[in-house]
């Protein structure tokens, strides 16, 4: 008992560390007061003025729809890639899996850098699309290293099976195999969403004029002092992922009906 | 079994963020296609925060010319960028020095003043004559903005007075003395503290202002750019080097805080509006740059960026008397001695400054 | 443990469709997008403003200031490192012993702050660590001493844990879950207490995460300038921010490039580190 009490204070506390800066930002957001430094009253005027502020939405749009479309690009080339590279010799698996952790490893400044270069040299224009190409190319080793783990434990077998029960290898791969690789691919394209929602440094190095994400947006902010108005988005980003997680995993199912008790039945 | 719901949930997850962005996706998008844009575009490349925005919606409103706008945070970020070519701007803000190295490179166009007639109209005599020195005839720079750069201190923090920029090697305030993170603003403050030109290219002079920053470095809280602002306002620190647009804005924020420019001299700066060789649209540029202006335009600018206006016509506009006579947004210049603008020093200079701030960065 | 896994047979594999339709894809982005940059890095790196080769902006890295940069960065990413591990086993621990209905979301909880913007977060931080911050706040209302928390190492390790602790439980925490339970019954049927169990066979078994984690942490600690900025006060040179300054500040990007050689050499240290721990050329899953 004294030990599962412990597990949950430790757990609680690293909630804690995690959340403390975020709940300091969904306070900020409610602050009367322009700057960071003062608190002003409470309000909910900068809830408001969010709505007004065309190039935050603006921001926001780019984001999300760089985070999707990187995310889907990157899911469709690293699962290919993955079944491909699962049925690769050794050798050319291991080149393949050094490469695939390059963009990985690499300080996320020297990718960036290398990808504004690789633009420059060959006069791409900057822009939307140079910020996916990038993102795309960081988010696919995530896919392939959330797939990979579910290749290995496929049963050969299986496929075999149902080809010679006479399915073609289209059937035969979309009915037995993908369904074992989906929550790899699902939770691949997750990562893969969630990095490009994040990332900063790579954006700042290939984004283009009038191309403004989220981060890019913040960081010019950072220095002239942060707008409210990207507090009260980001409470809202955050809550609506908050919720609907929780809806997704509070969903009423039969066999966890009894949610609350279900902790302590466990041994 | 289980496995399986694990996955569910994780996809009824990933379906919840499809739907979502493509909700917010839709708003954002649908909105901002509704801006006018039926005589072609513009596209500025300015510094953060550095427009009032409304501003922007009028000229699209009046010209039907749409604005692309694009942001950047110093001249060194947005010169390679511009150099290169890869992204083409019609109207970009930098600032004198870097003006200069623009107009030596040859990557500026020379504007034609017959189609600025609010340019010529408006800015000041004196800062067509402080352009000169790093834009000698006024061919290729309209001014947009300008100021000194000063010390900003907190009254309650700071009994001395404060006249020099010796108070920022004063151990009374250790840890509580904001500095300047550019490389020539910081170079700057040493340099005049020891008499010598902060466009100094004399290896001893510079040598000199190195040691003496790396001998500040202890008593300096943080070296930040903007960030002085929001500090200064949370009574963090007591002192700040700062620019004088900022200073309006932070003392409306915090009545203690008050702004001098040091006895020994400082950096009168310019940002202009130049127009870059591989302009798409320079009819439109120069249009966008005419615009800015505009009295009106301007007086919203200024208000909105406190940062001071060269533009004579708007700065009779400002109703607030105290503003409009202020001696931090309009300092009467000629009570200064050692007033001096950037210059740019070549790429030889820059490598000796750049490699001294390191030296001083990294002690 | 490991010895015998390394001699398990390899599991069959299979191709399901055209094995060079599937690959081309991403060898064509592999190259277009990896490779290629790499090499203009190494060009940029390799050469001086007249294009001419040569080697000065590699070895600059040995100046004074480079190296006490990249010192200061490798000291405090790999305090950041071990403080990441430290606080993320236990943590993986409980997760992974948890009911499998309730994993995803406890693990999702620890992923969801990075839907918080990065630098929002960071900034959040100055709020929390200010003099005038809240910290210090409840610190002055309890009648203790104000701290000097901000702008110092401290503050910089702080914001890498933060922000990268979330990069070190996931892979322990999948590494952990792949542990058969049955080899854990095992240890304890033969006689083994909790100790020897985690020492002997749950901690052997998770040294792949163990290493992924490490990377995981490490590399983007290594390289960082933004929480060495934020959090900082650009007091602490570390050598993302002269790699930073070099291409945003002086403009100098043949330097710049010569110095992200050096770190991509670090990196390469790591990649064959993790190889060796690797031997089935999978890579360490996330």
């Amino acid at each position: 008992m004294i030990k599962k009490s412990a597990e949950k204070i430790y757990t609680g506390l690293i909630v804690l560390f995690m959340y403390a800066p975020i709940v300091t930002l969904m306070v900020l957001s409610f602050n009367n007061s322009k700057t960071r430094a003062k608190w002003g009253g409470f309000t909910f005027k900068w809830y408001a003025a969010l709505f007004d502020n065309q190039a935050i939405l603006q921001a926001l749009s780019n984001t999300l729809s760089i985070a999707l479309l990187s995310a889907a690009a990157a899911t469709l080339i690293g699962t290919a890639a993955t079944l491909a590279i699962s049925g690769m010799g050794r050798r050319s698996r291991a080149v393949f899996m050094s490469v695939t952790n390059i963009p990985m490893l690499n300080a996320e400044i020297v990718t960036g850098i290398s990808l504004m270069l690789l633009f420059l040299s060959f006069g791409i224009r900057f822009g939307f699309g140079t910020i996916l190409l990038s993102h795309i190319t960081f988010n696919i080793p995530y896919v392939i290293l959330s797939v990979m783990p579910r290749t290995k434990q496929l049963n050969p077998s299986v496929y075999e099976a149902a080809l010679d029960l006479g399915a073609s290898r289209f059937q035969a791969f979309f009915r037995v195999v993908f369904p074992d690789l989906l929550p790899g691919i699902v939770s691949g394209f997750l990562m893969a969403f969630t990095m490009s929602l994040d990332d900063f440094i790579i954006t700042h190095f290939t984004k283009g004029p009038g191309v403004d994400t989220l981060s890019t947006k913040i960081y010019t902010e950072v220095k002239k002092g942060i707008k409210p108005e990207m507090y009260a988005l980001s409470t809202l980003i955050f809550l609506t992922v908050l919720i609907l997680l929780l809806l997704v995993n509070y969903r009423p199912k039969p066999q966890d009906a009894a949610i609350p008790g279900a902790e302590r039945t466990q041994k | 079994m289980k496995r399986k719901t694990v996955w569910k949930k994780l996809v009824g997850l990933t379906a919840a963020c499809c739907l979502l962005t493509g909700l917010l996706t839709g708003c954002g998008a649908s909105d901002a296609g509704s801006a006018a844009g039926d005589n072609g575009e513009v596209i500025v490349y300015n510094w953060g925060e550095y427009i009032d925005p409304d501003t922007l919606e009028m000229f699209e409103s009046e010209t039907g010319i749409r604005v692309i706008y694009d942001e950047f945070e110093t001249n060194e970020i947005m010169y390679p960028k511009v150099e290169a070519g890869a992204s083409q701007y019609d109207v970009i803000c930098p600032s004198d020095y870097m003006i200069q190295k623009m107009i030596d490179n040859d990557l500026l166009q020379e504007l034609d003043f017959d189609n600025l007639p609010n340019a010529k109209a408006n800015i000041g005599a004196q800062y067509w004559e402080q352009s000169e020195q790093f834009d000698p005839g006024n061919r290729y720079s309209v001014p947009y903005c300008w100021g000194t750069v000063g010390i900003l201190y907190n009254k309650t923090m700071v009994d001395e007075p404060v006249d020099s920029w010796s108070i920022l090697w004063n151990e009374k305030y250790a840890d509580n003395i904001l500095m300047q993170d550019s490389v020539r603003d910081a170079f700057m403050v040493a340099l005049k503290l020891n008499g010598c030109s902060m466009n100094s290219m004399d290896p001893d002079e510079l040598a000199a202002a190195r040691d003496l920053l790396i001998e500040q470095k202890p008593l300096v809280q943080a070296y930040v750019i903007d960030q002085v602002r929001d500090k200064m306002i949370g009574n963090e620190a007591a002192l700040g080097v700062i620019y004088s647009g900022e200073a309006i804005y932070t003392q409306r924020e915090n009545p203690d805080l008050e702004y001098v420019i040091p006895k020994e001299g400082t950096n009168v700066w310019i940002d202009s509006w130049v127009i870059p060789k591989n302009a798409p649209n320079p009819e439109n540029a120069e249009k966008f740059i005419d615009f800015m202006c505009r009295p009106d335009i301007a007086l919203l600018n200024f208000e909105y960026i406190t940062y001071s206006t060269p533009n004579d016509a708007a700065r009779e506009l400002i109703e607030d008397e105290d503003i409009r006579n202020s001696s931090i947004a309009f300092p009467d210049l000629s009570q200064y001695e050692n007033l001096e603008t950037f210059t740019y020093l070549g790429e030889e200079g820059d490598g000796l400054y750049n490699e001294m701030w390191k030296e001083v960065k990294s002690r | 443990m490991r010895k015998k896994m390394s001699k398990k047979p390899e599991s069959p594999r299979i191709s399901y469709f055209n094995q060079t339709a599937m690959t081309a894809p991403y060898l064509f982005w592999a190259v277009a997008f990896i490779i290629i940059p790499l090499l203009m890095i190494l060009y940029y790196g390799l050469t001086d403003k007249s294009g001419a080769f040569t080697l000065v902006n590699v070895a600059a890295i040995a100046t004074a200031e480079h190296a006490k940069a990249l010192w200061l960065a490798l000291g405090l990413s790999l305090v950041s490192t071990v403080l990441c591990l430290l606080l993320a086993y236990p943590l993986a621990l409980i997760l992974a012993r948890r009911q499998v209905s309730q994993q995803s979301f406890l693990v999702l909880i620890f992923i969801l702050p990075m839907w918080m913007n990065f630098l929002l977060r960071t900034m959040a931080w100055q709020t929390l660590l200010e003099k005038t911050g809240v910290i210090n706040a409840v610190l002055s209302f309890l009648h203790l001493p104000a701290l000097n928390l901000i702008n110092t190492p401290g503050a910089i390790i702080l914001g890498m844990v933060y922000n990268f602790l979330p990069f070190m439980i996931l892979p322990l925490y999948n590494s952990l879950t792949k542990i058969d339970p049955s080899v854990v019954n095992a240890a304890y049927d033969l006689g083994a207490n909790g100790t020897q169990t985690f020492c002997r066979v749950i901690f052997p078994l998770s040294i792949p995460g163990v290493i992924s984690g490490i990377t995981m942490v490490f590399v983007p600690a290594l390289t960082t300038f933004v929480i060495s900025n934020l959090l900082g006060g650009s007091k602490i040179l570390l050598i993302g921010n002269v790699i930073d300054q070099e291409f945003t500040q002086a403009g100098n990007w043949h330097l710049g490039s010569g110095l992200s050689i050096v770190l991509m050499a670090f990196i390469l240290v790591n990649m064959v580190l993790t190889g060796i721990f690797d031997k089935n050329g999978e890579g360490t899953a996330l």
